[in-house]
């Protein structure tokens, strides 16, 4: 029996009593256990799986069903979970058990999912290719050799591969978008303020945003319409309506603006992504969209930006990882400052420690004016040259990334060629826009292509509308990889 | 002398708001170590600071009082540092735009009125502490204290002696206590102060190398250490050295300061704007609101006794030093329907003479206003002498109940009755013949020996104006 794919159809099956919660429970889990070799979680508990989803059961019997009632799901290593293991794919956390639930998982819990487990990511989410963790690195279920992109790498490799139907993600430069793209899945990055950021473990506090990586639009809208809304423990999070996002799926798009950055078209850009992407707007016009081309100046600049910005956030939130009052500590030291340099030199591994720097250096006297301050002025140009594109489209369209992904090593030791990856979604994040990679083909390799659509400030709704009809249209997102049916 | 010493403080003010300020976790003081420290305050992964809006609300209730700018919007930073008792690695605070701006203060020292502004003052957190003791040869830390609100208050340095600055903290100090948005305690820390020292050659308008003389917790020490450190910036800059920039400690069991770190092994803070919170922002309505809540400020208190009691000035300036000895001595006024300079009288001497022994608050007086008031009245009605009421007080502050029970129960109705009165001089004057001698001879000073006589006879209840009355008529006659 092949697994069923889409959430909407096991949500279904759940309450029409075709499978029970603990069923699908454990068929989840088995399949995790199965694929151990793609590394895609970082600690799974069976006892407690199953625990929920016996729960769920009870409430399915009683017919207190919701549309997540009973669907398990995987969260990234990010979000804090009461009395689970919370490593954020770090050394430095790989003892800590978190004492309470992030807010996204009280709201997946509240809305009677079950927590699978917690996916592998990047080292506290910098990264992508998901080969910084403390935990080893996740293979892409398309080529084992091939990384799943990251920094929520284990979510997306999860989903691919069928260890469970949806997870969880964050997303500060691209890091639900991308390893979506690169692993052929649905990758929804909220604007930033949609999604409560209480609990899930800060990366860069201005651009980090809780999403979904799902296995298509339809799904996504399922799991956002739990996930958003205002949270007054966040004072980011914005108060504004939340509304049905699976609602307005079906909308006709005839009519609807798409506009093309001309700078994400131009060097850099894989032939092959090109093309693909290039088929999907022809197919947008076959539904009726037209297409323009619009202007992003600024958006050239947006790397250099996003790697002042981030790192300088970075080395402020990762300061609370002392060795004083939890997680790892070194074993021996003389005094407190050493006690300090040998828990940090051990506890982080080479990426972070490279941000860390970074961003204290451009923190620092005398440097803060010529790095901080300008990159913040250019993020204030980037926005600004969204919010004149939008005044001639309803949404910005393009690759995800410039390639699909690459062999796994390929880039650890060349940084810069790392970075250049989020060319096309660190861009978004700077402006706090809404974004959503869906799958648009395959190369000659046989990687899968990612298609980004970008909406403006709150707009997901119309962002999953214009995907569902692509989706709809095409069934690049059907597509299974081998041995993983 | 030829050294000008420039002056300015620092305080940090504990507000005295029910919760932290960015936690919903308890402000009390004295609870065992960390069990009032939640998971926003001992910084665990994934939380998130949450402004109090009561702290926002005294912070503008300070700016309204000292007459500064309040600013709509201002912006939270972190300020980088690592320490044990510093959870989050950084705190929280304001830099480059604070909450208030541009205040000022008047003290009074050697009888004249100074101005003294206040640069700013910003809303921040505090950290917990480091317990150095007990814990052989480790280091306890307690967070109990991290994140409790902190308002920085800084002054121009506009004071140029110890003392000028010891009165600017006094005024200081009264101020936050009357808007009650800090208990002013400097034993437990909601007080703390910091100076900013420095000497010039009188007549030069560029100020001289600064140091910081850091945690200097009483009145007296403030005073103590800065007119240590006067000096001792003198003699270097007299003995051709010259001053350092740094951070000094004040050792209160020596009486010196010495060198903590000095400039160059200051910390690079790498402050910039806290992502975590947005700006803060609110209207001119929420500014009238707080307005509405300003209680009337000492000066203007002060100035009102004058005119409305007509006290001198210093017993108006003693009696609305705090806001509870005012009220108390207001409502002494009011229930005793008494002369108000009588009321001064007996607040600021006897009964702040047991306050002060007992080592007592107002609040605390062991002599409520209403007791003390139901005294006075006797006064006022001739029941008792002021001499009666000294004894009717000292048994009142020992728990013998209300003044008429007192005077009831030890007889200490004063003697009102001419004929008695008297009877009792008659008898006097008869005892002492060589006296009645001298005063006739005119050495009028023996008539107070009369007076004493009588008042001895009586147990000082003879009412004293009628002993004079009557000594006068009968030794005129």
């Amino acid at each position: 029996m092949s697994l069923e794919r889409s959430i909407v159809k096991l949500s279904a099956a759940l309450r029409a009593k075709e499978v029970s919660s603990v069923e699908l429970t454990r068929r989840y889990l088995e399949r995790i256990e199965r694929h151990g070799e793609l590394n895609a979680f970082i600690n799974v508990d069976r006892e407690r799986a199953l625990a929920q989803a016996r729960s769920a059961d009870e409430r399915i019997a009683s017919g207190k069903v919701g549309p997540l009632t009973g669907i398990p799901l995987a969260h990234k290593d990010i979000f804090c979970t009461d009395g689970m293991l919370t490593t954020c794919g770090s050394k430095i956390l790989a003892n800590f058990v978190a004492p309470y639930d992030a807010t996204v998982i009280e709201r997946f819990n509240a809305a009677g999912a079950v927590i699978l487990g917690k996916t592998n990511m990047d080292e506290f989410a910098m990264g992508s290719s998901t080969e910084n963790s403390y935990f080893g690195p996740v293979r892409n279920p398309w080529d084992r050799d091939a990384v799943p992109g990251g920094s929520s790498g284990g979510s997306a490799a999860a989903v691919a591969a069928g260890l469970a139907p949806a997870a969880t993600g964050t997303d500060t430069g691209g890091s639900i978008r991308q390893p979506a793209a690169f692993c052929g899945i649905t990758g929804l990055k909220p604007s930033y303020g949609r999604v409560s950021r209480y609990g899930m473990i800060a990366f860069a506090s201005s651009l980090d945003q809780g999403g979904i990586l799902t296995p298509s639009a339809e799904d996504a809208a399922v799991l956002l319409n739990v996930m958003a809304g205002f949270d007054p423990r966040d004072s980011t999070s914005v108060d504004r309506p939340v509304p049905d996002y699976s609602a307005q799926l079906d909308h006709g798009i005839k009519g609807v603006t798409i506009g093309l950055p001309r700078e994400f078209f131009g060097e850099g850009l894989g032939a092959e992504v090109g093309l693909a992407v290039e088929a999907a707007i022809d197919e947008y016009k076959n539904l009726g969209c037209e297409v323009v081309d619009i202007n992003m100046p600024n958006c050239s600049l947006a790397v250099p930006c996003y790697y002042v910005l981030a790192p300088a956030e970075a080395s402020s939130n990762l300061a609370r990882y002392d060795g004083v009052r939890y997680g790892y500590r070194a074993p021996e030291y003389t005094d407190l400052t050493d006690m300090y340099k040998k828990t940090r030199s051990q506890g982080f591994g080479t990426e972070v420690k490279r941000r860390i720097l970074i961003g204290t250096y451009a923190l620092s006297a005398g440097y803060y004016d010529a790095y901080y301050l300008q990159a913040l002025k250019l993020r204030r140009l980037i926005a600004e040259d969204f919010r004149r594109a939008f005044e001639s489209c309803d949404v910005i369209v393009g690759p995800t990334t410039p390639t699909t992904a690459f062999a796994l090593g390929a880039k650890v030791d060349d940084p810069v060629a790392m970075y250049l990856n989020d060319i096309y979604t660190i861009p978004v994040n700077l402006a706090g826009l809404p974004g959503v990679s869906v799958p648009a083909g395959f190369d000659s390799a046989g990687h899968p292509i990612g298609l980004q659509i970008i909406g403006q400030y709150f707009d997901e709704g119309r962002i999953l509308n214009v995907a569902h009809c692509y989706q709809q249209a095409t069934d690049w997102h059907k597509r299974i990889p081998n041995g993983f049916e | 002398m030829r050294w000008e010493p420039v002056i300015g403080l620092e305080v940090h003010i504990q507000l005295l708001t029910q919760s932290k300020i960015f936690s919903g976790e308890s402000t009390r003081y004295g609870a065992e170590p960390n069990m009032q420290a939640c998971a926003v305050d001992i910084a665990l992964p994934g939380v998130l600071p949450v402004m109090n809006k009561e702290a926002v609300r005294m912070a503008v209730k300070f700016g309204l009082a000292v007459g500064a700018q309040i600013n709509h919007r201002s912006v939270f930073a972190r300020k980088n540092y690592f320490y044990p008792d510093l959870p989050k690695g950084y705190q929280i605070s304001q830099y480059e735009l604070p909450i208030v701006s541009r205040g000022h203060i008047d003290i009074e020292y050697d009888g004249a009125i100074k101005t003294i502004g206040i640069t700013r003052a910003h809303l921040e957190e505090d950290a917990g502490k480091s317990l150095h003791e007990d814990f052989h040869g480790l280091t306890g830390i307690d967070l109990n204290r991290a994140g409790t609100p902190l308002l920085e208050i800084v002054s121009e340095p506009d004071m140029r002696s110890a003392q000028e600055a010891v009165s600017y903290l006094k005024k200081l100090h009264a101020l936050v206590r009357y808007l009650q948005i800090c208990d002013g305690n400097m034993q437990e820390g909601s007080f703390r102060c910091d100076a900013n020292v420095s000497v010039r050659p009188r007549g030069q308008t560029e100020l001289g190398t600064r140091s910081e003389l850091k945690n200097i917790n009483s009145f007296r020490f403030v005073e103590k250490a800065i007119k240590f450190e006067i000096e001792r910036q003198i003699d270097v800059l007299e003995g051709g050295g010259t001053v350092v920039q740094e951070t000094r400690l004040y050792d209160p069991g020596k009486d010196e300061t010495r060198s903590m770190r000095s400039k160059e092994e200051a910390h690079d803070y790498r402050y910039f704007p806290d992502p975590d919170l947005p700006p803060l922002e609110f209207d001119e309505s929420f500014v009238k609101a707080v307005k509405q809540t300003l209680p009337e400020l000492p000066d203007a208190k002060r100035d009102r006794f004058m005119s409305q009691y007509g006290l001198n000035a210093y017993d108006a300036g003693v009696l609305t030093t705090a806001r509870e000895m005012a009220d108390y001595y207001e409502e002494v006024v009011s229930a005793s329907g008494a002369d108000p300079k009588l009321v001064a009288n007996w607040v600021t001497g006897e009964l702040s003479g047991y306050l002060n022994k007992d080592n007592r608050e107002i609040a605390d007086s062991a002599v409520s206003s209403t007791a003390l008031a139901g005294m006075i009245k006797r006064i006022a009605d001739s029941t008792i002498s002021g001499k009666i009421a000294k004894e009717v007080l000292d048994a009142m502050w020992n728990g013998e109940g209300d003044a008429d029970a007192v005077i009831e129960k030890r007889g200490l109705k004063q003697i009102t009755d001419m004929s008695a009165i008297e009877k009792v001089v008659d008898e006097v004057l008869a005892a002492n013949p060589v006296q009645v001698e001298q005063h006739a001879s005119g050495e009028q000073k023996v008539f107070g020996y009369f007076v004493g006589q009588v008042m001895k006879a009586t147990s000082g209840k003879a009412n004293p104006k009628q002993v004079n009355e009557i000594l006068e008529k009968k030794l005129r006659s």
